[in-house]
């Protein structure tokens, strides 16, 4: 009898326990500001202490700001933006002066007048007009003024296996530039037999929904757009019966996708670094995680543009600056960022990096244009020892292609739109239009929320 | 037991001291257990039905919603798929790993030799982290090159697709979890078949009693106790099922989402919301209290 007592403890401790796991919760109670004295700024990004190169480096590059600069005191902390706590340390004040933040966010704060406007002292740091106009536009509000700056972006492209490219009789240096030439390539890629997988996607756990949405955005289409103030499912029209119809057709006329499906993010990185697959959307991210992961060698890979290269999803992250600090402190936090990142550093920031074993020499993050671009890919140049050849057609086609966000609730979209994915891969005889139908209600109905 | 005797003994006026003197030393036995029963146990229930009523993003103070989460709750059209999906896999999981392991039970207890070996065979799944076993049927059940199909292959019999196929991802679950739990009912079983007198089954079968009518009058009415109670233990334990859908099919899947891999989406992957999360905790709770309470109600008696 205790046995059974104990077992139900036990199972209703995990059922109700398991909710109440506890993240830890940031803090840290701001300093007045001495008139007159050195001003000291909080500021995050502060690497943990288990990620020990980059925790020197950061320390190190604190270390030489404050004899560079002896009036501003830098205060670091750990963490960059955390989604579950993020809103409430806003609420409560707790936030860092200067802070970290997705690009998804940095326009839903300027609405909301929680961040402080930095256009007046952004005209004392000249090397801020380099950042790409599409990132600090992320930045901005309607009339110009300026709430952040950027600091390191992604976008989807396709990842491609150069052996098996080779071994396919196609060429290593040319990816596919549209979905026909995808569908194409993958046929080939398939014919080598041995289970290999001309073309990979997602549809378990969110990622399907993600890759739907990365997917729509590449030949135009949009997940949701915003009417007035309130936002809406776009994906309920042509376009998104196009994606899923070539999934489709990819999936079971061409028979190109494996039959395996319900896949999440590690399974097409395990595909991908075994040989097992040909092509699958990813970045440059997703690269180094094949590499890493596998022990593999960049070489085997290359990376071409998003096809169609109508739109591409991307993402990034940036600093911006808690509302209502003082002139003098979104000064120094200026300073800050443009001292740490600086193309000028770029050269000797990655000589470290090399010298390390660290990877050099991938397209992205670049967030300069012009002189400061130059300085970045002449220091990628010099330092690189990846292939970057492998890589060009991404980096030369990725300029003209326009960088689109996540839609907003991410997450709870993609959860949405994963059974669409799911039943497009798995049933032949799924209803396309039908799946659409029914997702646009829940999209909407979650879009509802948004403010 | 023998502090209570001594405990009825004493009965005056400084009753109650005494009794506490006397049983001074069990009660310290009992602290250790009883604090970890506090705080790892009773204190997260408490706190879970708290947070259930409450908006918590764990930084700002939790404030008071009322029955907000729970009106969310139903107007989630995913509640009522996922209590679905839940009570079908609870049923599918009775009728295989409930009959199942009783007929390898009997089974291993009619062999002679290799008795000891069996045990252990049948026993060694449950010795594998869960996500061990749910791995590696993950790969036998590979569509594509998976072991099921190419055995299936192999003898020219119709494949399937296993847990991608809407008809058979629920069967898929719960072929899994038998395989990875039946050893520990089976154990069970064993130990009661052990305790049926032999004596029954000689009169048995020098009235001249098939092997059925062996089991039919004889093992089924004896184990009846032992059935009831892991009948109650698995719909409990079943009910409350997460690794097999999480792992083999994923939060989003309509086909498979159960009440624990909502509860887990909405506070991790998807709402972020742990007020909404308890509170699908909480009904979950109620449910298994009331099957909990049939069993203790039914093990008393028994007693």
């Amino acid at each position: 009898m205790n046995r059974a007592k104990l077992g139900k403890a036990l199972g209703l401790a995990l059922a109700v326990g398991m909710t109440t796991a506890t993240a830890a919760c940031g803090g840290g109670q701001e300093s007045e500001p001495v008139a007159g004295g050195p001003v000291t700024i909080t500021v995050n990004g502060l690497p943990a202490a288990t990620d020990e190169f980059n925790r020197a480096h950061f320390e190190a590059d604190v270390k030489a700001f404050e004899a560079k600069y002896p009036n501003i005191k830098i205060d670091a902390k750990e963490g960059l933006m955390d989604p579950q706590t993020f809103s409430a340390k806003l609420a409560g004040g707790q936030l860092e002066d200067v802070f970290y933040v997705y690009l998804t966010d940095a326009q839903n704060l300027i609405a909301k007048r929680q961040v402080s406007d930095v256009s007046a002292q952004l005209a004392d740091f000249p090397v801020t007009k380099d950042y790409k106009p599409g990132l600090m536009k992320v930045f901005s509000d309607d009339t110009g003024k300026i709430y952040g700056l950027p600091d390191e972006n992604y976008s989807l492209g396709l990842i491609y296996n150069r052996k098996l490219y080779q071994q396919a009789g196609l060429d290593v240096n040319k990816p596919p530039a549209t979905w026909a030439e995808v569908r194409e390539h993958a046929k080939k890629i398939s014919a080598l037999g041995k289970d290999i997988v001309g073309y990979g996607d997602y549809s378990k756990s969110n990622t399907g929904g993600w890759h739907f949405t990365a997917e729509l955005y590449s030949i135009g289409g949009d997940v949701a757009v915003k009417e007035g103030d309130t936002w809406k499912a776009a994906f309920n029209n042509d376009k998104g019966r196009q994606v899923l119809q070539q999934l489709k057709d990819m999936r079971f006329t061409d028979n190109t996708m494996g039959k395996r499906q319900l896949l999440e993010y590690d399974d097409l990185i395990k595909l991908m670094a075994t040989d097992k697959l040909g092509l699958y959307v990813g970045s440059t991210g997703d690269m180094s995680n094949i590499v890493n992961q596998f022990k593999g060698t960049f070489a085997d890979y290359g990376l071409g543009p998003i096809p169609d290269g109508q739109g591409t999803l991307g993402g990034g992250s940036g600093y911006m600056f808690k509302a209502g600090l003082s002139p003098e402190k979104i000064k120094a936090g200026l300073t800050w960022l443009t001292f740490k990142k600086n193309p000028d550093r770029i050269g000797p920031d990655n000589e470290k990096a090399a010298a390390k074993g660290l990877p050099v020499g991938l397209p992205e993050p670049n967030v300069w244009t012009g002189a400061s671009e130059q300085k970045l890919l002449d220091a990628t140049k010099k330092y690189a020892n990846l292939p970057s050849e492998n890589f060009a057609p991404f980096a030369a086609a990725t300029a003209a292609i326009p960088l689109k966000l996540e839609p907003p609730n991410a997450q709870q979209v993609y959860a949405a739109l994963d059974p669409v994915m799911q039943k497009v891969l798995t049933d032949p005889n799924a209803d396309i239009g039908r799946l659409l139908t029914d997702a646009e209600k829940q999209v909407n109905q979650i879009l509802s929320s948004v403010k | 037991m023998a502090v209570i005797t001594a405990s009825r003994a004493h009965r005056g006026p400084n009753r109650l001291r005494r009794r506490i003197g006397d049983n001074l030393r069990a009660y310290l036995f009992l602290a250790a257990g009883l604090a970890s029963f506090a705080l790892f146990s009773w204190y997260p229930l408490v706190k879970g039905v708290i947070l259930s009523f409450q908006q918590d993003n764990l930084v700002v103070p939790p404030y008071w919603v009322g029955l907000d989460n729970f009106r969310a709750l139903f107007a989630d059209p995913l509640f009522f798929t996922a209590w679905r999906n839940t009570l079908e896999f609870t049923g599918l999981a009775l009728v295989f790993g409930y009959a199942v392991p009783f007929v390898v039970a009997i089974v291993i207890n009619e062999f002679r030799h290799l008795k000891g070996y069996f045990r252990i065979a049948v026993y060694l799944p449950v010795m594998l982290p869960p996500i061990v076993s749910v791995l590696l049927w993950q790969y036998f059940y590979d569509p594509g090159s998976g072991l099921f199909n190419s055995v299936l292959g192999a003898l020219h019999l119709p494949t399937s697709d296993w847990t991608q196929s809407p008809r058979m991802a629920m069967i898929s679950l719960v072929l899994v979890s038998t395989w990875s739990n039946m050893g520990g009912a089976t154990i069970m079983y064993l130990a009661g078949l052990s305790t049926i007198p032999s004596e029954l089954y000689e009169a048995a079968e020098l009235d001249g009693a098939s092997v059925w009518q062996r089991v039919r009058y004889v093992t089924l009415p004896q184990m009846r106790f032992v059935l009831l109670a892991l009948l109650l233990l698995q719909i409990v334990a079943t009910m409350q099922v997460f690794i097999e859908p999480y792992q083999l099919t994923g939060t989003t899947n309509e086909e498979t989402i159960t009440v624990m891999v909502l509860i887990y989406r909405y506070a991790f992957t998807v709402n972020n919301d742990f007020g909404l999360a308890a509170a699908m905790s909480v009904l979950l709770f109620v449910v298994l209290a009331a099957f909990s309470a049939v069993y203790l109600r039914l093990t008393r008696n028994a007693d």
